[in-house]
């Protein structure tokens, strides 16, 4: 019954079937997930994180699914219902789920499904009017941990202070991280959190910083500091768009990685998916080949060709990510359009704050034209020009479609557009630009 | 020099409530008058008389012990700076802050500066949602455009005025009668956005006490906020028509 209603969905197209026959089949059976979740003989990994999730997973499908059938919920679909749908909807043959997992959701999520691995990548603050503070997610995670069965894997990243100490004394833990000072930021972001020490509260004192608060750091009065990595980025080499190549060192040896996605977020998504990819025992030097021909997920430098010029497509939700994208995008960003969309919906975050964190100053001043759109346009906007970007510069077009073709249609030959957008206005444009042919519809290919 | 005094901004900005420090900033600059941004970091002592216009912004929970103990050492220095005519505005946490003590769910308190007359106690549910508030200042009505997103109770004292009156949302006490307080040039509001940049009435209010405090001339010339307006009206159509 659920499978019809999800083969309806589908047919009916808008919702790509990916949440409604959980729904059904919750109703049937509150409980019935764990005995879903049986007979995939691989197990299940369940990935969750603020920034990373839907990547990780995807990295982790590509690795497994070069030599088995790897079952994978749609990005859309990480709260229960979607998780339910697609252990409900996978193809019998299936040997491994990959299940990315909303954070708040986790908890009860994993009280039904037992995962083999847990990969666990960051939290920042996001949509807190949606999540509630950082901290009581934290607090849930730790009493979720508390209850796991001890042949769970954990896969920690150890560069996040509050997700390293999860490891507790279990001996089950995988932590990876960045170990490469070269890379590390002059200075942290306005927006980065503050951070104090797990145990005594005094303020980590940073060895080196990544991205937002993740880096290597210490208590200076010895509680706390980040713990040996099992799996390490060293010698890393951004470059550009093409992506970033890294040395990854692993338990089983040395591999480099030609990862083609940019930013150092990335090379911690690929080190989570190789090091949760080695536990179902993937040799980390297949994991690293296998992710040369990784290809981006939804939104996630997404490059499209389009009347011979080139789309990027970003999606953007928090401070943390927009900063690390914008910083991604900036080596290549003279002369490009650039087209912001701010929606408001739930799955965006109806408080649209976030975006006055972003370090915007200066960063979109080589940009050749700036199109705000969303049903926020005109908050977008107004930030842009308290980043002293001036009036005359910055265009209004609500609707994200009729500003990407503006931008794209602006855009000399080989000209390029970045697109950043919020999760609906991102599926609005997708979903347009699917219809024409142009990039796959979002729901397909992602089982 | 026109200072701007954002208080621990590594703690208490939860709410983009760095956004406001902007908007301050940028309105004055674009006026053509010095100004600076001069935070006050934790364990630093608050000097009344560099302080223009004090801002202070919400936190974690998690931090506001920490941050109410820190705040109460500067309670002198900022009574002092509020008798001298310093503005200023607190928001979210902030604004519980100002008052004698927050209590939570468990019945455990957390006195705060004192600074107005009012107390906050943990309710059981947060109350979240764009909000639309009645605000009488200098002699004008405005509306008051922005999101609210706690789980305090704060009931003012008896000689207390409330900032302005919700047309939408829930206010201090989550049954719409009131919203945040005003003492004089103190201000206090669970409204964050951030506050400013929507509300550039406000912002200019302010910036007018700075100028007035700093012996600057307080009649401002005026900016083109057509932007700001439109998305006021932006903000103002989706909290009257949004389910909350």
């Amino acid at each position: 019954m659920a499978r019809v209603a999800g083969a309806l969905s589908r047919a009916a197209g808008r919702g790509g079937g990916t949440t409604l026959p959980g729904h059904v089949f919750l109703r049937l059976a509150p409980n019935g997930l764990t005995g879903l979740a049986e007979g995939l003989p691989d197990g299940i990994v369940a990935v969750s994180a603020t920034n990373g999730k839907t990547t990780t997973s995807a990295m982790l499908s590509h690795i497994l699914g070069a030599d088995r059938l790897v079952c994978r919920n749609a990005a859309g679909a990480n709260l229960m219902s979607g998780v339910v749908s697609t252990l409900l909807t996978r193809p019998p043959e299936a040997v491994v789920g990959v299940l990315e997992i909303d954070e708040a959701a986790l908890p009860a999520v994993v009280a039904q499904v037992r995962p083999r691995v847990m990969a666990l990548g960051n939290l920042f603050r996001d949509q807190l009017d949606r999540h509630g503070e950082l901290e009581l997610v934290a607090d849930r995670w730790r009493a979720m941990i508390a209850e796991l069965p001890a042949e769970t894997t954990l896969v920690l990243c150890a560069d996040d202070p509050v997700i390293d100490a999860l490891a507790g004394d279990r001996a089950q833990v995988v932590r990876y991280g960045i170990d490469d000072p070269s890379v590390a930021l002059a200075e942290r972001d306005e927006a980065a959190d503050s951070t104090f020490c797990v145990r005594c509260g005094a303020a980590y004192v940073y060895d080196a910083v990544y991205l937002g608060h993740l880096g290597g750091y210490r208590c200076p009065n010895g509680d706390h500091e980040r713990g040996a990595l099992n799996v390490a980025a060293r010698a890393v080499r951004p470059q550009g768009l093409q992506g970033t190549q890294f040395r990854v060192d692993a338990p089983d040896g040395s591999s480099e990685v030609m990862l083609p996605l940019p930013g150092l977020y990335n090379v911690e998504n690929a080190l989570a998916a190789i090091a949760a990819a080695h536990v179902l025992g993937v040799p980390t030097a297949v994991a690293a080949q296998r992710l040369a021909s990784f290809t981006a997920a939804f939104g996630r430098f997404e490059r499209i060709a389009i009347e011979g010029r080139e789309a990027v497509l970003i999606l953007f939700k928090n401070p943390t990510g927009a900063n690390e994208a914008l910083r991604a995008i900036a080596p290549d960003i003279h002369g490009a359009r650039i087209v912001l969309a701010l929606n408001d919906r739930i799955a965006d975050g109806r408080d649209v704050s976030w975006i006055w964190d972003i370090d915007l100053e200066g960063m979109l001043d080589p940009a050749e034209a700036i199109v705000c759109s969303g049903t926020r346009a005109t908050e977008l906007a107004m930030r842009l020009r308290y980043a002293d970007i001036p009036l005359h510069r910055i265009e209004r077009t609500g609707d994200v479609a009729a500003a990407f073709d503006g931008a794209v249609a602006g855009a000399p030959p080989g000209g390029r557009v970045y697109v950043l957008a919020t999760y609906t206005a991102m599926l609005d444009l997708h979903r347009v630009l699917a219809d024409r042919g142009l990039t796959e519809p979002f729901w397909e290919g992602n089982r | 020099m026109l200072r701007i005094v954002p208080i621990y901004p590594e703690l208490l900005s939860i709410y983009a409530d760095r956004g406001n420090v902007r908007v301050l900033a940028q309105r004055a600059r674009w006026r053509g008058l010095p100004v600076e941004v001069v935070p006050l970091g934790l364990g630093e002592e608050l000097d009344p008389a560099a302080a223009d216009v004090i801002l202070i912004g919400g936190g974690q929970d998690r931090d506001q012990a920490l941050v109410a103990e820190a705040l109460i050492a500067q309670t002198p220095a900022l009574r002092s700076a509020i008798a001298d005519g310093v503005p200023v505005l607190a928001v979210c946490g902030g604004f519980q802050l100002l008052g004698h003590r927050y209590v939570d769910q468990s019945g455990r308190e957390t006195p705060g500066t004192g600074l107005v007359d009012l107390e906050t106690h943990a309710g059981t549910r947060r109350i979240i949602g764009n909000v639309l508030v009645d605000v009488r200042l200098g002699g004008e009505v405005h509306t008051m455009v922005g999101f609210e997103n706690h789980a305090g109770r704060t009931r003012l004292g008896a000689g207390v005025t409330p900032f302005g009156r919700p047309k939408v949302g829930g206010g201090n006490d989550g049954d719409g009668l009131a919203e945040g307080c005003r003492v004089d040039r103190v201000i206090g509001t669970y409204v964050h956005g951030p506050l400013l940049p929507k509300n550039p009435w406000l912002a200019d209010q302010l910036l007018s006490w700075a100028c007035q405090h700093r012996g600057l001339d307080p009649v401002l010339e005026t900016l083109d906020d057509r932007l700001e307006a439109a998305a006021a009206e932006t903000a103002m159509r989706i909290a009257r028509t949004e389910s909350r």
